[in-house]
């Protein structure tokens, strides 16, 4: 054995990689491809061994194994049972031991009620016809950004100058994963598919590679309260700027990324010192009221000459409602609603499982809110956090959001197998590292290739049901909660969703 | 003619090429018979490695091939389909095509019936796709016209 374990620092392993050994042709492929030093291979005894504490059950080896020899299995828990403190005892040992707080990534992994999953949709039968996407036209094109009030015509064309509008040929959007927390060629594949699927990557607050930015016209940049790469020819390479205020995996707190992954290339598109800790400040400290969110909005489009629209995103929290509201009036474009279950490359723990809100609920109330107070066309709504299928994208747009953002999903488009390791930069699957030799395992041929799929299957399950419930374009979805029913949940879930319950 | 091309900003250094080519020159072409059961073939192809860098080299099948041009009994030759084998019948194991290949991807093979005779690529003549294009998991190999 390579390694001794410690009782000093030990906590259980929580995963088993069980090896048959009558398969295992000893072809080391699973060693060269663990990137968490879990499996190592003996000459002596030819025999590939596994450090179980390290395994995080990404599954690179399990998927790269050509005779299928390894199963990687979650250990089962063996202290003795106790409901109440099981899923505690661990993390609270590592606290103790290490002195400092978890820090994990991906979206908030805990029980909590998923309420897509109590919507049902409609569809049409006898009294109305359904429509085959396959034999009939079918609108998926989406505008993003303020609609007029009222519109007047002279010698038939429009007089009415509009703001100007994000176009969207499917209203499915990269979300915000910078380059940094992402490799370069992950980063590419999401430029080229949204390229060609006519839709945006969002680059996120680490500023954009200058060879990424012959992806102009497909960009949408990010500030966020680091303030990482920000300069005008950064803030000209995107068709909209989004003003990060929060996100929903970890609200109420900056960015983070850890030192190591902040490379040379990162920090040149950072412009912050090589190996230094990324840690965006909570607030942005230009902005502690609506008031100064204008400013800063005003400050974003006198930049760029009032020719891109702006998104203000914030986290699913208590008031968002209020603050959506608020957000509209300070004169944002399109905002962004980052439910909890959303991602995130490196954040606190406890932020992650307990801050938020699921973004059902949050996207119900804002609609609701912004329509009742006669302001919903001053501002397109996105959702995003915890986007998982095209049925997801579908009910969201019938509770009223304009277009979603899809982060982890894209990510498990090209390989992720959620094994929530981002912030260690040590990705096995190549996805969120740095190191020049684990991220060549993305290809951006392949991943750019997937990606596209992705979205033209997602596209062809939302026609498909858009045409069973007997529409033709997606506007006519949006906010038609009337084809929506809930099914177990509660009177007040039901009029806080603002839907019918199943059978009503 | 097609050759397999490298990429080497795609390489994962995998080494699933090697074990391809091992299972496609074994005798029952079964991966796990091939690495346990029977007399392993050497693989034609190797995985260098220079971190960040590695690549997969195997037979180039040169226009101007200095082995052939080194083999003294015609053994190393170009086959009907215009790439660069070596016939076992009449290859001695002189290794004069080791020395002159500038990429270094003939070998000595292991095997007790041609114990000492070249070995190398054949771009495996019972299949349409090299066995190591089609086992590379990331597109690092690729079988091209040129």
């Amino acid at each position: 054995m390579k390694w001794m374990k410690n009782l000093k620092t030990y906590t259980p392993p929580a995963f088993t990689v069980i090896r048959d050994n009558d398969r295992c042709i000893r072809c080391k492929a699973c060693v060269e491809q663990c990137s968490f030093d879990a499996t190592f291979y003996d000459e002596e005894e030819d025999k590939v061994w596994n450090w179980d504490s390290n395994c995080v059950s990404c599954n690179r080896c399990a998927a790269i194994c050509p005779t299928e020899a390894i199963t990687i299995e979650k250990r089962d828990y063996s202290y003795r049972r106790n409901y109440s403190w099981e899923s505690h005892i661990d993390g609270l040992k590592k606290r103790a031991i290490f002195g400092g707080t978890p820090v994990v990534s991906m979206g908030n992994d805990k029980p909590y009620k998923i309420y897509w999953d109590h919507m049902l949709l409609n569809a049409s039968q006898v009294t109305n016809p359904s429509i085959d996407p396959l034999r009939e036209p079918m609108e998926l094109k989406t505008f993003l950004g303020k609609k007029p009030h009222s519109i007047s015509v002279e010698n038939v064309s429009l007089k009415t100058k509009l703001s100007p509008q994000l176009e969207l040929d499917v209203p499915i959007m990269f979300a915000a994963m910078s380059y940094g927390a992402l490799s370069y060629n992950v980063v590419e594949a999401l430029g080229r598919a949204a390229k060609e699927m006519g839709t945006f990557y969002n680059s996120g607050e680490g500023g954009l590679n200058k060879d990424h930015y012959k992806f102009k016209g497909n960009i949408i940049v990010q500030v966020a309260s680091g303030r990482f790469g920000v300069h005008k020819p950064y803030l000209d390479v995107g068709s909209a700027i989004e003003i990060k205020i929060g996100q929903g995996a970890k609200p109420g707190i900056g960015g983070h990324l850890p030192g190591e992954k902040v490379t040379e290339t990162i920090s040149e598109t950072r412009m912050m010192p090589q190996g230094s800790d990324a840690i965006s400040p909570a607030p942005h400290h230009d902005v502690y009221s609506i008031e100064d969110l204008r400013q800063l909005i005003y400050a974003l489009k006198e930049a760029t000459e009032y020719t891109k629209p702006i998104i203000v995103k914030i986290a699913a929290v208590h008031n968002v409602a209020a603050i959506a509201s608020g957000i509209t009036r300070a004169g944002a474009d399109i905002i962004c609603i980052d439910g909890f279950k959303g991602g995130t490359g490196a954040s606190p723990q406890v932020i992650r499982d307990n801050v938020g809100l699921p973004i059902e609920l949050a996207l119900a109330v804002v609609d609701e809110r912004l329509r009742s107070e006669g302001i919903r066309q001053d501002i397109s709504i996105i959702a995003s956090g915890g986007i998982r299928n095209s049925m997801d994208v579908v009910k969201a747009i019938a509770l009223g959001a304009d277009a979603v953002y899809i982060g982890t999903a894209a990510l498990l488009a090209i390989g992720c197998t959620m094994c929530q390791q981002c912030h260690t930069g040590r990705c096995a699957w190549g996805i969120t590292t740095q190191d020049p030799h684990l991220s060549k395992r993305v290809n951006p041929d392949i991943a750019s290739e997937r990606l596209i799929n992705l979205l033209k299957v997602w596209s062809l399950e939302i026609k498909e049901t858009m045409g069973a419930m007997g529409i033709n374009s997606i506007e006519s979805l949006r906010g038609n909660r009337l084809n929506l029913r809930g099914i177990d949940l509660s009177d007040r879930e039901l009029e806080i969703l603002g839907i019918l319950p199943a059978g009503e | 003619m097609k050759i397999v091309k490298i990429n080497e900003d795609n390489c994962i250094y995998c080494h699933l090429c090697e074990v391809a080519c091992i299972v496609e020159h074994s005798q029952s072409k079964d991966i796990i018979k091939a690495f346990k059961k029977e007399e392993r073939p050497i693989a034609r192809c190797s995985v260098e490695f220079n971190y960040p860098l590695s690549l997969s080299i195997m037979c180039r099948h040169c226009d101007d091939a200095p082995c052939m041009e080194a083999c003294q009994n015609g053994a190393m030759h170009r086959d009907e389909r215009g790439y660069v084998t070596v016939d076992s019948n009449k290859c001695v194991g002189c290794w004069m095509c080791v020395m002159a290949c500038p990429y270094g991807v003939i070998k000595r093979d292991t095997r007790r019936e041609v114990w000492g005779l070249s070995t190398k690529c054949d771009a495996c003549p019972d299949r349409k796709i090299p066995a190591c294009v089609e086992a590379c998991p990331n597109n690092a190999l690729t079988f091209e016209e040129i």
